[in-house]
């Protein structure tokens, strides 16, 4: 016996989560499986589609436009325009308090590090915080927080030319925080409005903070902090503080751990729970039965061997910083099913010696068919019934061109909608 | 001078090929997990103790870190801030890396405390009562009636928490009156089990030799408190044609490795992993029906005990649900199955912290959730906050209530007005903030599947 379902997803990024949402809506009985917790929290909660072209173009403002122009190879050309489209229309459907649907063309969102980053779907809550904005920015830091060094981000900013002026600043967050206190304390402490020690007195977190950035306020009329703005109550702190300042009040996205991708990841595991699919995380997928055909999966549990099996398979595992594609002295490899990876046959050409150079091994990764199963080196299926999203696809470097989100919605959303139609 | 390393071009040439410095090892060599963690953060993000305590550092700190600074200094001292982490084990689940952090937390407060921490303290032998419930509980269920009444005794209870730091906000669990383990004894024990398996099996047009038998590694909470969550267990897999045997057994050592009393657990699991081992050997799989027993067995023994055994028994552990779910049609017996009388109620589901590494956190609400009669909703992925002694401790107490408001408000939004979670001080925590009625997941799917399931 085995546990049993007709479409089992292996993975639980964005593509892993795409292909079971869009599975389970076609009406299949869905079971994802992850090696461990969503690493959603480690994104930045931006969601792009494409910020600039293989060949560096860019910033594009019409990533839709650019996509017929993509390489054979390329996951995009794969699944095609189309395809894009209608998953970011899944996504919008899908995911609550985001924005960006409004129009075809990227939005420019600043970074933690004062670059401005082309974009298609972003947070509400950075929402206010748009480079396209004429209002003026007061940049609000936390001495604790290095990664936001407002000062140094304001000026960036203003050296990137955008048609506002905008200043830095840098508070104490109010209490007695540790000076590495984790960004689910700072939300902890809004979300609740618990009282914090200022000065010989308690007060409400979210006043005591807002009485931190007040004096500093000049006439600007949007104030951006670090994205620790609250988690299951981001929407009531941001008002509150809003009100409490006069001004606009938004969160400048972070990198990992980062709360923008951890209510990314609720969201998006709430719609996979209603959409009625099983869902399993903690441990890896050590081994399988099938030769044509995937058969079985085994996920491995300090020793254990727990069979699942299914009918069609998603390859959802990532990139090479997800481990889904891994590599040893000698190889590039798929450590799952062992699919297919191009790749020089001497290491010294899997990357170029210019640190920010065109490195190869930023491609590496699955090549499929047009239903994105995995080819072998003749271009032969590896497994009738094994389709790949995301990052495990080979073909693109989505570091570069900002395409990892797009890139992972769409095949996420075409081998879901193409392992169910399968199955059923 | 010809450099020996020109940066630019690689020029490692044939007479050099590196070699692996620290070549991946088979023993408690904790090196090949430090170096893993790339200091993302993530289990600090997923650390419910940091998320309520300023002075608490987190995961990262307790585990990786601390092993370097063990490793860089002779006279390192264990940071005390390590028997501030409850042993709950999410970082452990959290890591993309795969670093191995509650085994570090564990061998680091082991460390401590046999170290570091001064053995004529009321802390220690407290915390060592604590951790030795097996002890305690052994010794009421002797005269449970009396142990019932005189552990919630107004006087006693404030001593206790003047002389002991046990706090006396909480209720103590009531004792049976009648032992798991006396019950079994009663019903024909495993003579008895293998007539009823028997029976079931021809019902089910199974051949009457089939290969269905199992260990069950009841553990304290199920013996001396909740018995019907062991009954259910034994009910359960009778109904499924197996045969159960109740073989000898200590304390997992769960509270023992969250309170560092790591020669207590040893001692417990030398008990155990021989007395199941054995049962292993002889084609028998081991059950148990407490997330936490289950985790002890399957992870916390291999790490930290070298025992003759041990890593079959691991291999072989799974949590009573889980089990049936790989080896029978549970869901769509349960599918078909309608639920009526006492348990045909609306439940507010808490998944156990140590539930979550085992891949089990939504186990019951996907099963239940195709049930007639019943309904399930998950209050969320809070920790309760209790995690076994730690919300006992006097000055723990507060922590451990606000880590588990969360809980407790998603608790009252939830439709139902009872409880439900496979971990025994988690349905502590549920009761003492609600005031609900707190149920196993076994004795709703002996509701629903079993028939005159009072007998």
């Amino acid at each position: 016996m085995a546990i049993e379902s007709e479409v089992l997803v292996i993975g639980g990024g964005l593509a892993g989560l795409t292909s079971a949402l869009s599975a389970a809506r076609e009406g299949a009985d869905v079971r994802l499986v992850s090696y461990k917790q969503s690493t959603l929290r480690n994104a930045s909660g931006l969601v792009d589609i494409l910020g600039y072209t293989p060949d560096g173009e860019g910033p594009l403002t019409d990533p839709y436009e650019a996509i017929p122009d993509l390489p054979d190879e390329h996951p995009y050309s794969t699944v095609g325009l189309r395809t894009v489209k209608e998953a970011m229309g899944l996504f919008d459907e899908v995911v609550p308090n985001y924005q960006g649907e409004h129009t075809e063309t990227n939005a420019l969102l600043p970074t933690h590090g004062g670059t401005v980053k082309p974009t298609a779907r972003y947070p509400a809550s950075a929402a206010p915080g748009l480079a396209s904005d004429d209002r003026d920015v007061l940049l609000v830091g936390l001495e604790s927080m290095v990664d936001f060094d407002a000062q140094h981000v304001a000026a960036h900013l203003e050296n990137a030319g955008v048609p506002f002026d905008v200043r830095g600043e840098t508070i104490r967050f109010p209490g007695d925080l540790r000076a590495d206190a984790k960004v689910t304390r700072y939300a902890k402490l809004l979300d609740t409005n618990s009282e914090v020690p200022v000065r010989g007195r308690n007060k409400m977190a979210r006043d005591a903070l807002a009485e931190r950035v007040n004096p500093l306020l000049e006439d600007e009329e949007r104030v951006g902090l670090p994205a620790i703005l609250g988690d299951d109550h981001a929407r009531s702190v941001r008002a509150a503080l809003s009100q409490k300042l006069g001004a606009e009040v938004f969160e400048v996205p972070m990198g990992p751990p980062s709360l923008p991708g951890l209510r990314l990841e609720d969201a998006l595991f709430e719609a996979l729970d209603e959409a009625g699919a099983s869902i399993e995380t903690g441990n890896p997928v050590a081994d399988f039965d099938g030769e044509d055909r995937v058969e079985r999966i085994y996920i491995e549990k300090n020793g254990a061997k727990i069979p699942n099996t299914a009918d069609q398979y998603v390859l959802a595992t990532g990139g090479l910083v997800g481990k889904g594609i891994e590599s040893n002295r000698e190889n590039v490899y798929e450590p799952v099913f062992d699919c297919h990876v191009d790749n020089a046959a001497d290491r010294y050409e899997w990357f170029e010696n210019d640190v920010f150079g065109d490195h190869p091994f930023a491609t590496y990764g699955v090549a499929t068919d047009p239903d994105l199963r995995p080819t072998d080196a003749d271009g032969d299926l590896e497994f009738e019934n094994v389709r790949a999203a995301g990052g495990v696809l080979g073909g693109y470097d989505y570091a570069a061109e900002k395409s990892g989100s797009g890139v992972s919605l769409s095949t996420g959303y075409a081998a879901g909608q193409s392992a169910a139609q399968e199955a059923l | 001078m010809e450099s020996a390393f020109e940066p630019t071009e690689p020029n490692t040439g044939e007479e050099f090929e590196p070699v692996d410095v620290f070549p991946d090892s088979d023993d408690f060599d904790l090196r090949p997990g430090s170096d893993s963690c790339y200091k993302c953060s993530t289990c600090d993000t997923n650390c419910p103790v940091a998320e309520v305590d300023d002075e608490f550092p987190g995961p990262k700190f307790q585990g990786p870190e601390q092993w370097r600074l063990k490793q860089s200094e002779d006279d390192y001292d264990i940071d005390d801030s390590v028997m501030d982490c409850s042993n709950c084990m999410r970082c452990d689940n959290a890591c993309p890396a795969g670093v191995p952090l509650s085994q570090m937390h564990n061998t680091a407060r082991g460390e401590y405390v046999s170290e570091q921490m001064d053995h004529l303290s009321i802390e220690y032998w407290r915390n060592r009562i604590l951790s030795n419930y097996r002890t305690s509980a052994w010794l009421a269920s002797k005269t449970p009636r009396l142990a019932n009444f005189a552990m919630n005794l107004g006087p006693a209870r404030w001593l206790m928490e003047k002389t002991m730091g046990v706090t006396k906000e909480r209720e103590f669990p009531e004792f049976a009156t009648e032992t798991f383990r006396e019950w079994w004894d009663k019903r024909g024990a495993a003579a008895g089990s293998k007539e009823r398996a028997q029976a079931a099996r021809r019902e089910r047009g199974l051949p009457e030799d089939a290969d269905k038998k199992v260990a069950y590694f009841h553990g304290c909470y199920s013996n001396y408190n909740t018995t019907e969550v062991g009954k259910a267990m034994v009910r359960v897999y009778e109904h499924f044609g197996y045969e159960v045997v109740v073989p000898e057994q200590g304390c997992s050592g769960t509270p023992m490795f969250a309170n560092g009393m790591l020669e207590d657990a040893r001692r417990h699991a030398e008990v155990n992993v021989s007395s199941m081992s054995d049962l292993v050997d002889q084609g028998y799989d081991a059950i148990a029906s407490c997330t936490s027993c289950s985790m002890a067995l399957r992870q916390e023994y291999p790490e930290l005990f070298d025992i003759d055994g041990i890593d079959d028994l691991a291999a072989n552990t799974f949590e009573s649900i889980e089990y049936l779910r790989i080896h029978e049609d549970i869901r769509e017996e349960i599918q078909a199955a309608e639920v009526s009388g006492e348990l045909a109620d609306e439940f507010a589901y808490h998944a156990p912290c140590h539930s979550r590494n085992q891949g089990l956190d939504r186990q019951a609400v996907e099963l239940f959730r195709e049930l007639d009669g019943a309904g399930i909703e998950d209050v969320g992925e809070s920790c309760s906050g209790i995690s076994g002694t730690y919300g006992w401790k006097a000055e723990k107490y507060e922590k451990s209530m606000k880590i588990g408001d969360e809980m407790f408000d998603h608790m009252e939004h939830a439709e139902g007005e009872t409880g439900m979670t496979e971990c025994p001080t988690c349905a502590m925590q549920m009761e003492h903030g609600t005031g609900y009625d707190i149920r196993h997941p076994l004795e709703l799917v002996e509701a629903a599947l079993v028939d005159g399931h009072a007998v």
